[in-house]
């Protein structure tokens, strides 16, 4: 097939995924909140249980005016958002949806995952910083700090994985998951559950956690935390940009938790199921996986207050990184006894 | 030498960069607009990266002159005024005010009368620390408290409603006792409504599902992990600092002191009640809170004992149908869920004081601000000026 129609297949399939993804998410962030909170959440738009609420939001957002503080450094401000949104959208091209449903089987794959995730960080501080408002850019430098803190943990939390699969490449990673035998001993429905969800216990909590100081979400949300910065580095946007912004956090939620699926929950794979079925039933089972993630997610945000600047670095550099460093070394050591 | 301007001194080379670059700190405007200032409070704060190195809070911007206007306004129509001075909790503004001229024109309340007004001021103590309840988690980023603890509290505004006709301004109490309730009418006009017709059961019933949202904020705010980290140790003010600077209220008992004006100002009948007075340690962040929440369970007993004791009777006494209140001055306080609130007012004889001077507790609790601010963190700053709960409208008048 030609290169270019592969191409344009490949980005609308990634497009395809991410976008209602994120609207799912958006929609599920407002009825399980509002369940969470005796409310009954969206409820008129789109006829029935309000699904339609999330697009709505979106339209009236693309209405409002677009307005770009006078001393802001223009072209830098109106980048931002697309910065975030693209560091969001290209880690989906090495996902592997099924054995062979993936946009770039890179040999890197978790390499430029890692990579590119710290990409949407980048675009948080060129908001913060050119929207000319102190409180953006404080926001903006919160966010910078949180970066350096997580980042770290993250990769060593993925470290641990990549030792256990033997590679690097997510597809790998995942076939390393199906192709796991637990002890004879065992009885045969042990290989239901995903093995890296037990022998990577301390990776996955690690990864979580990480991940949600990387989508800035509480109890990790200093960079917008709205009742001390109003709203940090979103605090100039509207209209359209603003949408970007959001669609990105919700996006980079679904990104963020189909890497945790793919790397602890086995990703695609479903047990005593063919290859030729999971290409096609592949895409389900991740996105479900990466629904129940980000069902914890939501449960965290509506049930936690935010913590302090300082709280997060120690955590981060006092609990995460000594956590994810012992957890690689039993790793390996598990590795190679076994 | 002139002093070496820090942008220059960047773009020397390594030996002239021994210069120390001056960062000179940042004056941050939070407020009046700002999600955490409860209103319309402004604070001009220098910042120092996240380090706040002063203060200056600024007040005004809600000011209503309620006390000069008590100075063209009858007895009654002042009454209406208090009610909007800390507008979460409207009823407890009027007891001392109208205690202060009951008190001028030596006038004996009748018993029921008493009961109704404790019964009333309770619920609105507890419908104030409510709202503590659900906006202080709120600042510190956690929402779902929020929407329970309203949903309680919207018990108790029904039911101040059922009886005074307004949820949040009242403006139930009369000279010499309390309004009619409502649904008098015309022909009804000389005989006097009596509360509502299964009031006293239905305020039992919501005394305990206010009881209920108690232990439910304990399971989710009070033994919450992220909270401890938030509140334990932020924001201490010892006793010393506390009486100084004349804090009342929850939070002067938070830092340590046993006081509580309703065990020692009579104006209303606390004395045959048993409550215990809750006070904190530390007088940090989380004392402030717990205090409070303690307070809704003491506000809870007070009512339950206060629904045994009330006897029946007139609502009214005796009092001429134009007011004139005879020549003097008196200063009457009462404990309000923010604080000491009094009323010190001078009357020259006649249907308008000659002045009334308003001692409203958020106006004191926020004095405190510059001192107990300095050298926090921004984040810290928000969860002290949260738990010292103050209303604009009480600050400013």
């Amino acid at each position: 097939m030609n290169f270019w129609l592969l191409l344009l297949i490949k980005v609308g399939l990634v497009l395809g995924v991410m976008l209602p993804g994120a609207l799912v998410i958006i929609f599920g962030e407002l009825k399980i909140s509002a369940h969470m909170q005796s409310r009954i959440g969206p409820y008129f738009a789109g006829g029935r249980f309000g699904w339609a609420q999330p697009l709505a939001d979106g339209l009236k957002f693309m209405q409002k005016e677009d307005l770009v503080p006078a001393d802001a450094d223009d072209r830098v401000y109106k980048l931002a958002p697309y910065v975030v949104l693209m560091g969001t959208l290209a880690l989906f091209v090495v996902l592997p949806f099924g054995p062979e449903t993936v946009a770039r089987d890179l040999d890197l794959g978790i390499f430029y995952v890692l990579a590119v995730s710290s990409l949407s960080t980048l675009g948080v501080l060129m908001a913060g910083w050119s929207s000319a408002n102190k409180y953006s850019l404080i926001g903006g430098l919160r966010a910078a700090a949180q970066l350096i803190a997580y980042e770290l943990p993250l990769v060593l939390a993925v470290i641990g994985v990549a030792i256990m699969a033997g590679s690097l490449s997510l597809n790998d990673i995942v076939t390393a998951q199906a192709n796991w035998q637990w002890f004879d001993t065992l009885p045969t429905w042990v290989n239901i559950i995903p093995p890296y969800m037990i022998l990577q216990a301390v990776g996955l909590v690690i990864f979580l956690t990480a991940s949600l100081a990387e989508l800035s979400r509480i109890p990790f949300d200093m960079p917008i935390a709205e009742s001390e910065l109003t709203m940090g580095y979103l605090t100039e946007y509207s209209g359209l940009r603003f949408t970007m912004f959001f669609l990105g956090e919700y996006a980079g939620m679904v990104a963020m938790a189909a890497v945790a699926a793919t790397l602890f929950l086995g990703g695609y794979w479903l047990p005593f199921v063919s290859d030729d079925v999971l290409n096609f039933v592949g895409p389900v089972v991740l996105l479900t996986k990466v629904m129940l993630i980000a069902f914890v997610f939501i449960w965290l945000r509506w049930t936690f207050p935010r913590l302090r600047e300082d709280q997060l670095q120690t955590i981060a550099w006092k609990w995460l990184i000594p956590a994810g460093l012992a957890n690689i070394v039993l790793t390996g050591f598990f590795k190679v006894v076994f | 030498m002139t002093q070496l301007d820090p942008r220059a001194a960047m773009h020397l080379s390594d030996a002239a960069v021994s210069v120390e670059i001056e960062t000179p700190d940042m004056t941050l405007n939070i407020g009046p607009q700002h999600p955490s200032t409860h209103g319309v409070l402004r604070l001009v704060a220098k910042v120092d990266g996240e380090r706040i190195s002063s203060v200056d809070p600024v007040i005004g911007y809600m000011h209503r002159g309620y006390e000069k206007l008590a100075e063209v306004r009858t007895y009654a129509q002042i009454t209406a005024l208090v009610n909007r001075i800390d507008w979460v909790s409207g009823f407890a503004n009027e007891i001392p005010f109208i205690a202060a001229i009951e008190r001028l024109m030596d006038l004996e309340v009748p018993e029921r009368a008493q009961y109704i007004r404790l019964i009333l001021t309770e619920m609105a103590r507890i419908s104030s620390h409510l709202v503590f309840m659900s906006s202080y988690p709120l600042e510190l980023g956690a929402a779902t408290p929020l929407m329970h603890a309203l949903r309680e509290r919207e018990h108790v505004l029904e039911l101040l409603e059922s009886v005074t006709g307004g949820r949040f301004h009242p403006n139930f109490n009369r000279v010499g006792g309390v309004k009619p309730a409502a649904g008098g009418g015309s022909t009804m006009k000389k005989q006097s409504q009596d509360l509502p017709a299964g009031f006293l059961a239905a305020t039992r019933d919501a005394m305990d599902s206010v009881l209920a949202i108690c232990d439910d904020l304990d399971r989710l705010v009070t033994g919450n992990e992220l909270f401890h980290a938030r509140t334990i140790g932020v924001g201490v003010i010892p006793t010393a600092k506390a009486l100084e600077y004349g804090l009342s209220g929850p939070n002067l008992r938070a830092s340590g002191v046993k006081f509580d004006l309703r065990k020692v100002e009579n104006i209303l009948p606390y004395d045959g009640i048993d409550f215990e007075i809750p006070i904190g340690q530390n007088g940090d962040c989380f004392d402030r809170y717990f205090v409070r929440n303690e307070e809704i369970r003491q506000a809870c007993r007070i009512i339950q004992q206060a629904i045994d004791k009330i006897p029946s009777g007139p609502l009214q006494a005796k009092v001429p149908r134009i007011l004139k209140v005879p020549k003097g001055e008196t200063y009457v306080r009462a404990e309000n869920p923010k604080g000491e609130m009094g009323y010190h007012v001078i009357s020259e004889g006649g249907r308008i004081p000659y002045r009334v001077k308003i001692r409203s507790a958020s106006f004191s609790n926020l004095s405190i601000l510059p001192w107990i601010l300095e050298g926090e963190l921004v984040p810290d700053m928000v969860a002290i000026m949260g738990s010292l709960d103050f209303v604009l409208g009480d600050v400013d008048r």
